[in-house]
């Protein structure tokens, strides 16, 4: 039970961060009707932006550590933002009605470029850092010893995950940007019409997806401590496996999804094997889309001639 | 009085305009590399990170973006809105299309004579082999991507799947390639089958995405699976092909010796680069005579409309599996041969960037066209093999490349094949027949 519990946490604070990712892939399918196979890259973008800016503010000599995650945050949010923005202008925004693969195809370009680009620009080896948040607590002992851990970092990651969709909730539901968002995403041609700058609404999702993905990139460095040029494939198709898991389009079934996937490889790993979590993920994604083609909480989709 | 040309009064807003978008690009450009490229990190000897700084490198990166940027502007004034369409006058056309009757022929004549010219160059020789492998693969994918529609990013997985078919039957059973060949091709399409029925009722981005998650699975499990597969050291020690059972090698009763000629290394080189052939006329072959039976023209109709493919009566469960079964057969063919001309496999060899390498060269190559397909696959294989030495920015470049050519030809660089019968006319349906109206 013991055991049981602590995986649960584990599995949580993972699901967390494939629910950030998910979002990005979410938005834009629900948006503009594509897979934006460069997202989880943008992650793996962010994550290596949080790292340098790391890298630099302690060797300028910063100590307080809330401040420097709060930089390191806004940093790494603002320039992976840019990627996302640039990444939709370039490759995607040319192609936006041409027919239905030269997007996708020209998103799994843009995959490649992002992969290799930060292979070349930052070494192909894998990336530690230090610890910065340690501590915990234990919550409970049992007799034969095991120990139920919460250490801070999973707190904060929770914790965070749970401020960022309060916020980005609000954004989507009360704002002008997610009333034109919604607009967008019913009718392009008829938004545009009503007033909505579609083209500024659909680089805003791009942006807003790229921040979210930033921040699991920083919370993926912390939690796990290293990041590496290739993190972006695997975890950019769980992510994506979240988001049709809990129905594409839907954005509290991406976090649902991304929770969803996070316990299951979890547990996997905890009580099947290691080797075949990531196997266990991709099987869940083509059962789910057997039996059900929208996901948890998604929209059946309306077939039309 | 003559009005002052418009072009120069556009010229000279336009030189204002241009270098504003020029100069935000590259301020863009700063953002987006200060970090990435500004900095350099690197694990030390002792897990310390360490950074150093590469400003050089930055400053020309930047300007290099000002400076593209001012000269995609002026191409594109100079070309005009219009795009690239109208570049090509129509007679270059009327002779493209006129040398590209003739080109498949030549290009066949020149493929079989290859072995001639070249026989000494081995470089050349197994070049020639990589690329047909290619072609060969492109021809299977074109199947299902370009005839029926159907986007798969999983078509290494086949292609793994007739490879370790042969690797394991050969080097465990002792079988020979010539009995393997038609087993990875039915194992394959087996797995094609397999793939395709939890597949049948999604589509388009969905398809694709399951169709992914299936290649990496079959390479997770080929790692993860040591006792049958050897994990990641692969299977090493597999079978020369035979000469249809005659060995290709030194020895008394090998090919060289029957015929009376002097034995040399490259004969084994030439088999395989005819046997290549031959397995990619065969796939080519095969594909167009299919396109002109009732499954190929179920294909091109489930390409052009499913739900239009399903009221006029056709079954789409079969045309997907049969679609999925044929192109995963010709990529389990490849994958035998692969296997045989490399002696050693592992999962290596079938990441999900061969899948989008193959995918790419269908796309690019203009989908459902076969001289299309085979053309962008000497291009693709080409330019690896010209950036060979820059082996770090190869793919770098092969992602921009699939970016740019999606933007600047979306429909392949070749050609689009339409449907292979349409109706040509429109026909007016009289009024009665229909409820709104005329049809």
């Amino acid at each position: 039970m013991d055991y049981f519990t602590q995986q649960l946490i584990n599995g949580l604070v993972l699901g967390s961060i494939y629910g950030l990712i998910a979002i990005g892939y979410t938005m834009v399918y629900g948006i503009v009707g594509m897979i934006n196979f460069a997202h989880g890259d943008v992650f793996m973008i962010g994550g290596f932006i949080a790292l340098i800016t790391f890298l630099i503010l302690i060797s300028l000599g910063l100590t307080a550590i809330p401040l420097i995650l709060l930089v390191v945050l806004l940093v790494s949010m603002a320039i992976t933002a840019l990627y996302g923005w640039t990444i939709e202008r370039i490759a995607y925004r040319p192609l936006r009605h041409s027919f239905r693969l030269a997007p996708m195809l020209s998103a799994i370009g843009m995959s490649f470029v992002l992969t290799n680009y930060s292979q070349v620009a930052q070494g192909a080896r894998v990336k530690p850092i230090p610890p910065f948040i340690t501590g915990g607590y234990t919550l409970h002992e049992s007799a034969d010893g095991f120990v139920i851990q919460l250490s801070n970092i999973q707190i904060m990651v929770v914790v965070t995950t749970i401020v960022l969709l309060a916020l980005f909730t609000w954004l989507v539901s009360k704002t002008r940007l997610g009333r034109d968002m919604r607009a967008c995403e019913q009718d392009q041609t008829m938004a545009a019409l009503l007033g909505v700058d579609v083209d500024r609404t659909i680089s805003m999702t791009f942006v807003i997806g790229a921040a979210l993905a930033a921040v699991a990139g920083l919370m993926y460095l912390l939690y796990y401590g290293l990041v590496d040029f290739f993190m972006g494939f695997v975890a950019g198709i769980k992510a994506f496996t979240a988001a049709v898991l809990g129905g594409i389009g839907s954005l509290p079934g991406a976090m649902l999804g991304g929770l969803a996937i996070g316990l299951i490889e979890t547990f996997w790993s905890a009580y099947f094997s290691v080797e075949y979590k990531d196997v266990a993920a991709f099987s869940i994604l083509i059962v789910v889309l057997i039996f059900m083609p929208t996901g948890l909480l998604g929209r059946p989709e309306v077939e039309k001639v | 009085m003559k009005a002052p040309s418009p072009h120069t009064a556009k010229t000279a807003t336009g030189i204002a305009a241009l270098l504003k978008t020029a100069f935000i690009n590259a301020l863009v450009a700063l953002v987006l590399f200060s970090l990435m490229v500004g900095i350099r990190t690197e694990a030390g000897a002792s897990g310390q990170l360490t950074y150093w700084t590469r400003f050089g490198d930055l400053a020309s990166l930047v300007a290099a973006v000002f400076g593209g940027s001012i000269v995609i502007e002026l191409l594109r004034q100079w070309i005009g809105p219009t795009g690239a369409e109208n570049l090509v006058p129509p007679a270059v056309k009327s002779g493209v299309s006129f040398i590209g009757r003739y080109l498949a022929p030549a290009l066949l004549i020149f493929t079989l004579l290859v072995p001639v010219i070249f026989y000494n160059q081995r470089y050349i020789l197994d070049l020639a082999i990589l690329v047909l492998t290619y072609v060969m693969l492109g021809w299977g994918l074109n199947v299902v991507v370009g005839l029926a529609g159907l986007l798969d990013l999983g078509y290494v997985a086949f292609y793994a799947v007739g490879a370790y078919s042969y690797g394991l039957l050969a080097t465990n059973f002792g079988w020979s390639f010539w009995i393997c060949l038609p087993l990875a091709g039915i194992l394959a399409a087996f797995w094609g089958v397999l793939l395709g029925f939890p597949v049948l009722r999604l589509r388009g981005d969905y398809l694709a995405i399951v169709t992914l998650a299936f290649g990496e699975i079959i390479r997770l499990v080929i790692i993860n699976w040591q006792d049958l597969t050897g994990g990641p050291n692969g299977v090493s020690g597999i079978p020369r092909p035979s000469f249809f059972g005659i060995p290709l090698d030194n020895s008394d009763d090998g090919l060289a010796a029957r015929l009376g000629i002097e034995y040399s290394p490259t004969h084994r080189i030439i088999f395989l680069f005819y046997l290549i052939l031959a397995l990619a006329l065969l796939t080519n072959w095969a594909t167009i005579r299919l396109r002109r039976l009732p499954i190929g023209r179920a294909w091109e109709a489930l390409r052009e409309d499913e739900v239009a493919c399903r009221a006029l009566g056709i079954n789409t469960t079969t045309t997907k599996l049969t679609a999925f079964a044929t192109g995963a057969m010709f990529g389990g063919f490849a994958g035998a041969f692969f296997a045989t001309r490399q002696g050693f496999i592992s999962p290596e060899s079938f990441t999900f960037q061969e899948s989008a390498l193959v995918l790419a060269i269908v796309v690019l190559g203009g989908m459902g066209s076969q001289l299309g397909v085979a053309l962008s696959a000497l291009a693709m294989i080409g330019g690896f093999e010209l950036f060979r030495s820059l082996e770090t920015y190869r793919m770098l470049v092969f992602g921009m490349a699939m970016v740019l050519i999606m933007i600047w030809r979306p429909r392949g660089l070749i050609g689009h094949r339409a449907p292979t019968v349409y109706l040509t006319k429109a026909k007016a349906i009289s009024s009665d027949l229909v409820k709104e109206g005329h049809g």
